[in-house]
């Protein structure tokens, strides 16, 4: 196995571009030296990201907040700025391990290590959050719930490279909320996972609204309908029912030794509900 | 394989070695720079008791390569004392038995100081899930959140 420390994105992306054998990128490390030190992989090139600086920062843009591959999660947690104005994806990104895996874990390797029940990617899909890929055809931006394929899969093309995140500027009286079922307190993966992100008219109507599932299928879900069913309320009873029905109605899942379908289809209703009431007040506040 | 030339701080001192490339960090203190204290629990991120400080921040060595340390700061239980005297969450742990086989001790150590510098007035519950990543199977972990809070109480007092 090589170790290279490319010290820009161009040469990494030419670093993987160019191997022929098995070739992995090193963020966090916390998924990959797992699989490392099992066996599990063999790689013969572990291109390690942490040197490049445009991946180290997170940035303001455009009244949002650009966050780079290689900040760990807690330093995100730190950061005043993108904690008032995302607060769900940050609750979500903390959940992530201990603090010592807080320590190393980044929130681009949770969604590139395209686990179904990854927790920061409910919320940066509800967030609406786009990844800035670089690759050997050069950069393309593309929605974050288009980079999971399947369990362990991502649509990420030879060589290229997720060089950070982009968290959207949001309008007045916008909201998020990121909510976990675990059968204990802390460290623990998620069972069902829901993030909810939306935005409220000057009467406290919904305007826009984005609700993605974790746990609950192959991958992340963007569930359309239960974002409609926010849509045009004031997330009343009805709605909020509503809300729950649609979430519950889109998700397909395994039995598994953490939760049987029957459990997590009926929990995706009931934590989709509990982030959208913690989304309101939230809204409600900003 | 060949192997990776590696500069380091370790405790305040320069350091250099030689490790493979897919060698971890806890493997490089242990095996090969004699600093036994930081111990290897599960391998996979789960115990705590590889807990170190790297750049300041707390994580586990065993997912840290020995070569992602060059040029870095790396501190381990083995700089906590100051010669003979220890550091007041060393000696709290003695005052308070909050140990018994002593493999979880080091990553316990570690971990409180990192929360200690962050917080120096954490409540019992900052305190349980701050360890939450820090597993003990002998000794329970109401003395060592004792032991943790008595030692913070004293450092207040300075």
């Amino acid at each position: 196995m090589r170790y290279e420390t490319p010290g820009t994105i161009d040469s990494a992306v030419a670093l993987l571009a160019q191997e022929k054998g098995r070739a992995y990128l090193l963020a966090g490390g916390t998924d990959l030296l797992v699989r490392l030190r099992g066996g599990y992989i063999e790689p013969d090139l572990v291109v390690d990201v942490k040197r490049i600086d445009s991946m180290r920062k997170i940035t303001a843009e455009g009244g949002g907040f650009r966050i780079g591959a290689a900040v760990p999660a807690a330093e995100l947690g730190e950061h005043p700025g993108v904690k008032k104005l995302w607060p769900g994806v940050v609750e979500a990104v903390e959940l992530i391990g201990s603090k010592q895996v807080q320590g190393r874990a980044t929130m681009v390797g949770n969604l590139c290590n395209a686990s179904p029940a990854a927790d920061s990617v409910p919320a940066m899909v509800a967030a609406g959050a786009i990844a800035s890929i670089v690759g050997p055809q050069g950069r393309r931006n593309v929605p974050v719930e288009e980079i999971s394929a399947s369990p362990g899969k991502t649509t990420l093309a030879k060589g290229e490279i997720v060089e950070s995140i982009l968290l959207a500027a949001r309008p007045p009286h916008s909201g998020d909320a990121y909510l976990r079922f675990i059968p204990r307190t802390e460290m623990d993966i998620a069972v069902v996972g829901a993030g909810v992100s939306i935005t409220l008219d000057d009467k406290g109507v919904c305007k826009a609204a984005r609700v993605a599932l974790g746990a609950v299928a192959e991958r992340v879900l963007l569930v359309g309908p239960a974002a409609d069913a926010l849509i045009g309320s004031k997330l009343d009873e009805a709605a909020l029912n509503k809300l729950a029905a649609a979430a519950s109605a889109a998700c397909r899942p395994i039995d598994d030794k953490r939760g049987t379908k029957e459990f997590r289809i009926k929990v995706a209703g009931v934590l989709a509900r509990r982030a959208a009431l913690i989304a309101l007040e939230r809204a409600r506040k900003s | 394989m060949s192997q990776v030339h590696v500069t380091t701080k370790i405790n305040g001192d320069t350091t250099e070695y030689l490790c493979e490339a897919d060698e971890t960090l806890l493997d490089v203190l242990r095996n090969r720079l004699g600093l036994t204290g930081a111990k290897e629990g599960c391998g996979t991120g789960d115990c705590g008791a590889c807990s170190v400080t790297l750049d300041g921040r707390l994580v586990c060595s065993c997912l840290v390569l020995g070569a992602e340390a060059n040029g870095r700061e790396v501190r381990t239980i083995e700089g906590m004392a100051h010669g003979e005297t220890l550091h007041p969450l060393q000696r709290k742990f003695i005052e308070h038995a909050a140990l018994q086989c002593g493999i979880c001790t080091p990553g316990f150590l570690v971990a409180a100081k990192a929360l200690l510098e962050r917080n120096p007035d954490p409540t019992e519950t900052e305190i349980r899930y701050w360890l939450a990543g820090n597993l003990c199977r002998c000794t329970g972990y109401d003395k060592i959140v004792r032991a943790v809070q008595d030692a913070a109480a004293e450092m207040r007092k300075g």
